[in-house]
């Protein structure tokens, strides 16, 4: 997986931190059929966990109805500037990524 | 001989390196919750029950959506130790859509997008404490957004 496939953004506003990420993911349910009627095998994220200097402040589990290139915002109360935030997802067939930003 | 139960050893060794970590992560997905077609049995799988209903759970949707495969939707809860949140869409094949934790300063809030084959109650079950509170949001669909 290359870095690329997730996009950060960690913003300090007022005394709250808004998190924004945006995954790149199929997100295929195994219910769908391709062009010639084969039904296109289950490819969707299982887990995603997010760290504040490396401690866990929120872990999800994600079935098949998250949309296809995940979108997600939280919100931290302990965050301060210069922090790094570290967002990881694993999925159904044991592909992962992990990308950290700082909060600005 | 000796060889192949060296290589028979080894395959072992890497096997359990490298199904472990797999394992750990699989125990934490609750596959009974997620795959099941029925919400009850879902919620059973979470441990819900007894959920009152509570104003204290804001969820921000359209009314209607015009294409089912995205839908965003914010949740916030108000009530105090929120633990955590959960999503079902009633009318999907698997109603359970996601199950947020939170810790150490994170909000109990979330914004995401989700799948809606029909249109259908978004029902959000919230864990505070061992209390567990819902609230709903009814959404029309126009267009069909499950595979």
């Amino acid at each position: 997986m290359t870095p690329e496939n997730m996009k950060m953004r960690a913003q300090l506003k007022g005394e709250m931190t808004e998190v924004k990420v945006l995954m790149s993911h199929p997100m295929e349910t195994g219910r769908k059929k391709d062009d010639l009627d084969r039904l296109i095998p289950a490819h969707f994220v299982q887990l995603v966990t997010a760290t504040l200097n490396g401690q866990m402040v929120l872990e999800a589990q994600w079935g098949t109805g998250i949309s296809k290139n995940p979108y997600l915002t939280f919100r931290l109360t302990s965050a301060k500037i210069g922090d790094t935030i570290t967002v990881t997802w694993h999925d159904n067939l044991g592909e992962t990524a992990t990308q950290s930003i700082i909060v600005t | 001989m000796q060889r192949r139960s060296f290589i028979k050893l080894i395959s072992g060794v890497f096997a359990l390196v490298f199904t472990a970590p797999m394992n750990a992560f699989s125990a934490l997905w609750n596959k009974a919750a997620f795959e099941t077609t029925k919400i009850n049995e879902a919620e059973k799988n979470l441990d819900i029950n007894h959920e009152k209903l509570s104003h204290d759970i804001l969820i921000t949707v359209p009314d209607k959506a015009e294409n089912g495969a995205i839908v965003q939707i914010e949740v916030k809860s108000n009530i105090p130790n929120t633990e955590t949140i959960s999503l079902f869409v009633e009318n999907n094949p698997t109603p359970l859509i996601a199950h947020f934790k939170f810790s150490g300063g994170a909000e109990p809030f979330v914004v995401t997008r989700i799948k809606m084959a029909e249109t259908s109650d978004i029902k959000v079950v919230v864990k505070a404490g061992s209390q567990y509170f819902t609230n709903a949001e009814h959404v029309i669909v126009l267009e069909n957004g499950c595979g």
